[in-house]
């Protein structure tokens, strides 16, 4: 295989693998300060037994994020040397911001809240929770902002030319506030916000099911639940005006999505489908007009389709972005009608009395998580054949003295390690979710009564 | 280079900045490696849990120290970091891995009581340790040796036995010394009773290994890079920092023999610092010296990003910096002193 393949797989790899872990940190860290800070507010002991228990888990996740992030970042400077030189000025500068500004701030704030609980004031290691979740939204920030340059640059001239071609800032503002940058960076922050609630809500089902710490999961569960409706529904919208800028900016990567070959005409809008490049035909079932309707709030109103751009300039995988895309869609559909479902059944009294919801709870975990991968894979490979959309071809951004055997070897490593990992957090997690969360006071037991006071008030 | 800072040009001061940053880099996770260098050196599982406790709140921040020199690697040299990276990939798709088994290692480790379990992330905590330092080192020796580079700034030598020529194992040697040197201070700080005195042996150890293997080097670099010494017979001033590394040096084991190790500490600390002064004095302004054509060598400025951009990160340096140092400030803080062996902690 070429190095070019190789160096693709190895770069979607190692950072797709990374990406399982922080939108779960983010995720479960907003969590966690909720519950901490209203440990602290109202000194309930069973916030504090969910604010450990939480941190527990947050710690693994955390722990597994942080390792892998390095490699991505080494990984630009040796299979994408070309690149690091083409974008370093600008790129460079985002991603020391987040050193600098990002993760110095929440690896110090980290040690006081894994290790500080007997050494700080309550309040100082509540300080030091916000510090880490702030933390870590902000390092999605700048590695959001520099993607997003890729996506649609801004800001920016070119110098020198062929080989030592290189992009220099113009105007910071306008490359960090580049086109795409606001909606994608929400985007983002809210499916990670998407990744924890759910993993959160689903291991307290899990105890709910189980019977095990019954009073605890039912508070954790409804909070849980108030962040998951609003968090879906936002998702909505930011995914929404996404796909507006996407339309403006990338027009071929939208019409990748959507399967529209077309140059000029109504598109259609599928709710599935699977897409024929050769023949340029989309079979299945489809909104005619609709995506014409989406943006252009017309159903008749051309949209710019693949046809419209030449052969060399369009993404290839045209099937693979559609169904990345479509999948994310269906995800996000699901996950607004559940949580809604939920808040109904809690409204009418009865959210914890349906086994089955609860189930679909357990298991619906996954979903953020392969929404989260599926919308990064549709907007990535989407962004082909360009590594900066327009000016820097992917073929071109490659390290020249790099040998097919040599990422061929790494690549393999990383196969091997990332396995490893792999299955070292899914046994960590189930253990630490099996053995639940400590407290010296069983809420379980001591709540019966209050259980039982429940029971004779309601009924 | 009109645009200059206090008379310095900005190239320049940003070369300052990451030599700054990278020294605060070997000193901090310096004593990391070097501490887990030493971990299979202890019998105990109990020695090892505090050794590990020692460095446990910390090292993660230490590393944060890496993630940041990277990054303004990137961006103020560009060109070097894309030609460095790639054409050194092997060693550093190594180093990776050994950064990933050294975090899990850390993590993992006390999560179950097994013997077999805490017996396999103390191995490989510890191999870990040592082939970072080593890792270290020998990029740092292959940069002083320079490499063969095209005019496009490629590399255009061989694979990845070619950086394992004798120079560069010998500073990668030094390095495992070094930090052997400084971590066993480090544990001196935090540990007490049996496995304090353990250390102090070690110390000794240390410290004759690190003089042993850094005269070798020092020596074997004289003779056969000659290139390396230029600069210091143009500016024969310059040599007043090898001297001050002598005496940084010889100081530690007056110090250590008086158990004074919080001053020793400082001293290993100004070492590594001094160490990379010279390095930086034998480079300036080269990054890379292009071992067959000088023509192609990189400096910092045919590397630098633009003048706009340096500007930039100057601004984020002098505000972050100091928030920086600030929390790493408050974090030692908060777990100064000695190792409690009590279970806390999460
Ligand atoms: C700031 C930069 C950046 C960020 C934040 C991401 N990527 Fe990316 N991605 C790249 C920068 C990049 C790149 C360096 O530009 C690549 C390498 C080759 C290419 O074409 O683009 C790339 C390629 C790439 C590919 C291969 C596309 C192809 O070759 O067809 C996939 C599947 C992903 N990425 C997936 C992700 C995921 C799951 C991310 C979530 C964390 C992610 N990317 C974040
Ligand atoms: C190619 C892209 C990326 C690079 C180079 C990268 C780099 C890194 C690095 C170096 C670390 C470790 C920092 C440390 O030692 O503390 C890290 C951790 C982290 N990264 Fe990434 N990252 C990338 C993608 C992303 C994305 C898209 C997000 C968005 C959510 C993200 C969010 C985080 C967070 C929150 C952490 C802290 C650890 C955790 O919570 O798991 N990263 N990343
Ligand atoms: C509800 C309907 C949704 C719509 C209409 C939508 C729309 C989009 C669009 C258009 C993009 C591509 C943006 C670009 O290439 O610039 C995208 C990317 C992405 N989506 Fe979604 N999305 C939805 C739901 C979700 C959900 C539920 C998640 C995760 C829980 C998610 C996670 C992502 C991620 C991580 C990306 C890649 C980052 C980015 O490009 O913003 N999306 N989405």
């Amino acid at each position: 295989m070429e190095v070019e393949i190789l160096s693709r797989i190895q770069f979607a790899f190692t950072v797709a693998f990374h990406y399982i872990y922080p939108p779960l940190s983010i995720g479960i860290g907003l969590l966690m300060v909720i519950f901490e800070t209203t440990y602290i507010r109202t000194k309930k002991k069973e916030y504090e037994v969910l604010a450990k228990f939480w941190t527990k888990i947050f710690a693994i996740t955390f722990g597994i994020g942080v390792v892998t992030g390095i490699v991505m970042e080494f990984e630009f400077g040796t299979n994408w040397a070309t690149y690091s030189r083409y974008v370093g000025d600008i790129f460079g500068s985002a991603l020391a911001a987040e050193g600098i500004f990002a993760f110095a701030l929440e690896s110090s704030a980290l040690g006081v809240l894994l290790f500080g609980w007997n050494r700080v004031k309550p309040w100082v290691h509540l300080v030091a929770t916000w510090a880490v979740f702030l933390g870590s939204m902000f390092s999605a920030v700048w590695i959001v902002v520099a993607n997003s340059w890729q996506q649609t640059p801004a800001g920016y001239h070119i110098v020198g030319e062929g080989m030592q071609a290189r992009a220099e800032i113009l105007d910071f503002w306008a490359m960090v506030f580049n086109p795409s940058s606001v909606d994608r960076l929400t985007h983002v922050w809210i499916g990670a916000f998407l990744a924890g609630t759910f993993l959160i809500l689903s291991v307290h089902a899990y105890y709910l099911l189980k019977g095990r710490y019954v009073v605890l999961s039912k508070k954790a569960f409804k909070i849980t639940l108030v962040v998951a409706v609003i968090s879906s529904l936002a998702q909505l919208a930011t995914g929404h005006s996404s796909a507006d800028g996407v339309a403006v900016n990338q027009p071929a990567k939208l019409a990748a999505m959507e399967g529209h070959f077309e140059a000029e005409g109504p598109a259609d809008l599928y709710l599935i489908g699977w897409v024929d490049k050769k023949n340029q035909e989309v079979t299945g079932i489809k909104i005619p007009g609709g995506l014409s309707f989406m943006l252009h709030q017309d159903f008749e109103t051309p949209v710019t389709g693949l046809n419209a751009f030449p052969e060399e300039d369009r993404p290839s995988q045209v099937n693979a972005v559609f169904q990345f895309y479509h999948l994310m869609v269906a995800i996000g559909m699901f996950l607004i009608a559940l949580s809604l479902f939920a808040l109904i059944q809690w409204k009418r009294g009865k959210l914890f009395e349906n086994k089955w919801l609860l189930w679909v709870f357990v298991f619906t975990a996954i979903l953020p998580q392969l929404a989260n991968q599926f919308g990064w894979f549709a907007a990535e490979m989407g962004r082909q054949p360009w590594v900066v959309y327009g000016l820097l071809r992917t073929s071109d951004a490659l390290s020249k003295s790099v040998q097919a055997n040599q990422v061929l070897f790494s690549l393999i490593l990383f196969f091997i390690v990332y396995s490893i990992l792999f299955l070292l957090f899914i046994y960590l997690m189930n253990k630490a979710i099996q053995k639940g969360p400590q407290s010296d006071i069983d809420f379980d037991e001591g709540s019966l009564n209050q259980q039982i006071t429940e029971v004779i008030t309601n009924k | 280079m009109a645009d200059t800072l206090f008379g310095l040009d900005y190239p320049s001061w940003w070369f300052l900045v990451v030599g700054g940053l990278f020294a605060g880099y070997a000193i901090l996770d310096g004593f990391d490696f070097g501490a887990g260098g030493w971990h299979m050196f202890f019998k105990q599982d109990s020695s090892r849990d505090t050794a590990l406790k020692a460095i446990d709140p910390t090292w993660h921040g230490n590393e944060v120290w890496l993630v940041i020199g990277g990054g303004t690697l990137f961006a103020g040299f560009p060109v070097f970091y894309g030609t460095l990276f790639s054409a050194m990939y092997t060693p550093f798709i190594l180093f990776l891995l050994f950064i990933i088994f050294r975090g899990i290692s850390i993590k993992f480790r006390n999560m179950e009581p097994m013997q077999w379990w805490r017996r396999m992330w103390d191995w490989s905590y510890s191999i870990s340790s040592i082939m970072l330092a080593f890792l270290l080192g020998v990029v740092l020796g292959n940069i002083l040796h320079g490499m063969p580079l095209d005019n496009n700034f490629e590399y255009v030598g061989g694979g990845f036995f070619e950086f394992l020529n004798p120079f560069s194992i010998l500073v990668g040697i030094t390095g495992v010394a070094l930090f052997m040197m400084h971590g066993a201070i480090y544990l001196l700080l935090k540990t007490e009773g049996k496995l304090y005195s353990r250390m102090q042996q070690f110390l000794n150890i240390g410290m004759l290994f690190f003089v042993i293997s850094y005269t070798i080097t020092t020596l074997y670099g004289l003779f056969t890079l000659e290139h390396l010494l230029t600069p210091y017979m143009e500016n024969k001033i310059f040599f007043a920092v090898p001297l001050l590394v002598f005496l940084s040096i010889a100081n530690v084991p007056r110090l250590a023999r008086k158990e004074k190790y919080g001053w020793a500490f400082v001293f290993t600390s100004i070492t590594i610092a001094l160490l990379l002064a010279v390095v930086a004095l034998e480079l300036y302004p080269t990054l890379l010296l292009s071992s067959d054509n000088q023509e192609n060598s990189i400096t910092i400025y045919n590397a630098a990003a633009s003048t706009k951009t340096l500007k930039i990160m100057m601004g984020f340096v002098a505000v972050g910096g100091p928030l920086v140092i600030m929390y790493s400030y408050f974090v030692y803080r908060t777990f100064w002193g000695k190792v409690k062996t009590d279970t806390e902690g999460y």
